[in-house]
């Protein structure tokens, strides 16, 4: 099966604006997908569910991509995919790392854990708590496992606790224990805390109430700023309007055979 | 769980060898196989584990599982394989070693919980005295430093200090636990194994022993191997999986693939039987 997926078109922007801290970045992409393609083999049912094919797409530093497409289109899906939850059939995830080229598609399984700790991240509205665990360190331990030293990893952390409007009274206390609203919080800090090569968000503003849709805004904008480039799946996406470079729309077969 | 019927093994999307991480791994088995009579209980089966991750072994009662653990503790040998630890001292392949080199290496470098806690104990000594044995196999002599480093251990393993004078035998299975736990750590080695540490505690018990686990590797980073056939322990604890059945390795990748993009027909139906 084939997809259209129009190339978005990327604004070749001379110069991404992480260049202007240092040496004259060269301009190379941050990720390169080339022919991706995702299908599920249900073997209890002998059954083939096709995501996505012939996907492509490059994308610049502080480039952002808006996925769209109805239910089922496989938005999530290619969202996993890029990140190795899920394994491609075909294809290239080419990302410029610090260390070099390198296909996520088939990299090593360590090397796409450090790569997840160091180059990507994985935004989502679901909080992973763990028992016993404070909100404060939660939110710090990307800063910590990058290798920034605990108390200003504990400073920025609290900082962007409130930044997204967690009370100051829950810092310390176990998110395992907090509502929904205030787990969201927590983990959109800890997702957004570490600037990354490349971000993944998939749906990260639903159920979020406005403060906190402001302060997601604000950080992905400064983010951006800093040449992370983004892909995201969201569910109003006037919600990012100002931010979107590019689209990438995923038509369903299940439309398309309605259609027909 | 009923299992799939037997279809031709999928092919597993090809992987690349790291590139990335160039510390080498701290433990390499390659081609270990067993058979007991009849019985394959290995067959050609390859791990690696690199510094401060958490590799899980799951698979149902018989895969082998627990053998290949046991071989990573030099407590048996392979027909044939070849095992390596990147520590001080562990030259070549650890299965040509003779008993006495085996024991010294793992009682130094190597620690293990064992599901039962008679195989990790003394059921009859003091549960300070169980830990405190493991640092005299070390060398350890001075008293003070005995009795110092034993109470950090199990503190380190968050058992109740007032009880420390306990025999493992007045323990609850969760307090066993973490003797065994303590001892295990009680020496900072290079590796941890861990054979269903967990199975047949409690619920809540279980929780509190997987988030002492988790703290401990969070803190310390050590590198663990972790051995279940519960597959939320494995979900909670592991970096990457590898997933065995009758003495073979069928499908390993990173845990969240493991659980949310099974390959195997085998893994597919162990996922979808979690409750």
């Amino acid at each position: 099966m084939t997809l259209q997926t129009p190339l978005p078109a990327a604004p070749p922007r001379a110069a991404p604006p992480c260049a202007a801290s240092g040496a004259p970045a060269p301009a190379l992409p941050v990720i390169e997908v080339e022919g991706l393609a995702k299908h599920f083999q249900m073997h209890h049912l002998g059954q083939r569910l096709d995501a996505f094919a012939g996907i492509g797409f490059t994308l610049m530093p502080g480039q952002f991509l808006l996925l769209t497409g109805p239910n089922g289109a496989g938005k999530s899906t290619l969202l996993r995919t890029l990140y190795r939850s899920y394994l491609p059939q075909a294809g290239h995830v080419w990302l410029n790392t610090a260390e070099g080229r390198i296909d996520l598609a088939r990299a090593a399984d360590v090397d796409v854990a450090l790569l997840r700790r160091r180059e990507i991240g994985f935004v989502t509205q679901f909080l992973i708590a763990r028992p016993r665990v404070a909100a404060e360190d939660l939110v710090a331990e990307p800063l910590r496992l990058a290798g920034a030293a605990a108390p200003e990893a504990l400073e920025t952390a609290r900082a962007a606790l409130a930044e997204f409007g967690v009370k100051r009274e829950l810092w310390a206390a176990y998110p395992s224990t907090f509502s929904g609203g205030e787990q969201q919080k927590v983990n959109l800090a800890r997702a957004l805390i570490l600037p990354q090569r490349l971000l993944l968000l998939d749906e990260p503003t639903a159920s979020l109430d406005a403060g906190a849709r402001a302060a997601l805004l604000r950080r992905l904008a400064a983010l951006k700023a800093q040449g992370v480039a983004m892909i995201g799946v969201f569910h109003h996406p006037g919600d990012v309007a100002g931010l979107i470079d590019a689209e990438l729309n995923l038509d369903s077969r299940e439309t398309r055979d309605v259609a027909q | 769980m009923s299992l799939p019927s037997p279809r031709p093994a999928p092919q597993q999307p090809p992987r690349d060898l790291p590139r990335l991480m160039t510390t080498p791994p701290i433990l390499a088995m390659t081609g270990i196989s067993r058979r007991f009579g009849d019985v394959v209980a290995l067959q050609d089966v390859s791990a690696t584990v690199y510094p401060g991750e958490v590799l899980g072994i799951v698979g149902e009662s018989g895969s082998g599982k627990s053998t290949l653990l046991r071989m990573m503790n030099l407590e048996d040998s392979p027909d044939s394989g070849d095992y390596r630890l990147a520590i001080p001292g562990a030259a070549g392949n650890l299965f040509d070693l003779d008993r006495y080199r085996r024991r010294m290496l793992c009682a130094r470098h190597v620690g293990i919980v064992y599901q039962n806690p008679h195989l990790g104990l003394l059921m009859g000594h003091s549960s300070s005295g169980n830990v405190a044995e493991r640092l005299l196999i070390a060398g350890e002599r001075r008293f003070a430093v005995l009795g110092g480093r034993a109470r950090e251990a199990l503190d380190a393993s968050e058992f109740p200090l007032e009880r420390i004078d306990a025999r493992p035998i007045e323990l609850s299975g969760g307090m066993q636990q973490r003797v065994q736990l303590a001892k295990a750590i009680a020496l900072e080695p290079a590796l941890l194994l861990l054979d269903e540490p967990t199975t047949g505690l409690d619920v809540s018990v279980q929780a509190l022993v997987l988030d002492t686990l988790k703290r401990l590797q969070r803190d310390r980073a050590i590198t663990m191997v972790l051995v279940s056939h519960d597959l939320g322990v494995i979900r909670t604890m592991a970096d990457r999986v590898m997933v065995m059945r009758r003495g073979r390795v069928v499908e390993e990748g990173l845990a969240d693939q493991i659980f949310q993009d099974p390959q195997h027909p085998y893994t597919q139906a162990l996922v979808h039987a979690k409750l």
